[in-house]
């Protein structure tokens, strides 16, 4: 009984602690919710169809790209494509992520990929790098408030339409790259970082001069991870482990 | 069913596999070898500065400014104080210079 109560208490707290980690998140997603959810209305998507993409789908770049597309009246398969191609990226985070929750049951597995964004990963991979476990519970708590908000404010949008009076002045369109700055910065100590960064940022701004968004994404991330792969292992601290 | 139904389950059935993919191919290994280990290591740098490094391209003195705040307050704040200063800096500075 009274390890019980205590399981649950420490449980209940690993919930909290992931909600305070996600509020950032919640304030920097808002605006593009709510963008997503006016340019869908904008492009010929019902306020239901604006309201499950983001729930089912749970991408903001990937949704605001397949609306845009869709708006352009292009062939649906190419839409779809699309979509795939811009959240590619989560594949070397699912890769990566997996290695710390692989202990947890299938199911709860299920869920968490399902909820792998960007500042998901990386806040999730920042912890287990300092030694504290990524229980599913702490996990809920991260991402948990990020999808509801996600989702309601998407219907929001979509319902208010040109709720926002001027996104330019609010520095709406530039409050995820400040975000993601700060994640990248985040990681500065681990081995290996200046160079992958540097590899990434000249990686993907060619790529996205040359071949275009949403290609410069995946091309530059792989820019990065396959100089990591290519330098000696004694440069990357992999071998030193016992 | 609608076609935009279609697509957005589509959309959502890619988008899903994306994110579980990378683990189902990688848990096939039983040992990872180290420079896949050190790849893997390699991603949250490597795919974040994808989201940033472009928007330096179009970036104005205004943004510089917000970005350089931000690194400076990352080297002793948390992830929520780099964040607050950063959009502080951006927004205030868009009322004057615009």
């Amino acid at each position: 009984m009274v390890a019980e109560a205590i399981s649950e208490g420490r449980a209940g707290g690993d919930f909290w602690a992931g909600v305070r980690l996600s509020m950032p998140v919640v304030v920097a997603s808002a605006p593009f919710a709510l963008l997503f959810g006016t340019i869908a209305v904008d492009n010929g998507f019902s306020v239901l169809e604006a309201f499950l993409m983001s729930a089912m789908i749970y991408g903001g770049a990937s949704q605001m790209v397949g609306i845009e597309l869709f708006g352009q009246h292009v062939a649906p398969w190419l839409v779809v494509l699309s979509i795939f191609a811009v959240n590619f990226r989560h594949v070397l985070y699912s890769a990566g992520i997996g290695r710390r929750i692989a202990h947890w049951p299938v199911l709860q597995q299920a869920v968490g990929y399902f909820i792998l964004t960007d500042p998901q990963y990386a806040i999730a991979e920042a912890r287990a790098e300092s030694g504290r476990p990524v229980g599913f519970v702490w996990y809920l708590g991260l991402g948990l408030p990020v999808y509801v908000f996600w989702v309601i404010e998407s219907g929001l949008g979509a319902v208010f339409g040109k709720l926002i009076p001027n996104t330019h002045a609010l520095g709406i369109d530039f409050l995820l790259p400040i975000y993601f700055l700060g994640l990248v910065l985040g990681f500065r100590k681990r081995p290996l970082w200046a160079p992958v960064v540097a590899a990434s940022a000249a990686a993907s701004i060619i790529a996205y001069r040359t071949v275009g968004s949403p290609w410069h994404v995946s091309i530059g991330a792989v820019a990065g991870v396959l100089l990591a792969v290519i330098l000696p292992p004694h440069h990357s601290g992999v071998g030193k482990r016992p | 069913m609608s076609t935009t139904f279609w697509i957005i389950l589509a959309g959502a059935v890619a988008t899903y596999l994306t994110r579980v993919g990378g683990h189902l191919v990688i848990s096939r290994f039983e040992t990872i070898h180290p420079r896949v280990e050190a790849g893997l290591n390699a991603v949250p740098a490597a795919v974040l500065t994808t989201l940033v490094a472009p928007e330096l391209l179009h970036a104005g003195p205004t943004e510089w400014a917000a970005l350089v705040v931000t690194a400076l307050v990352s080297l002793r704040g948390g992830l929520m104080a780099m964040f607050l200063a950063g959009a502080a800096v951006l927004i205030l500075a868009r009322q004057f210079v615009g």
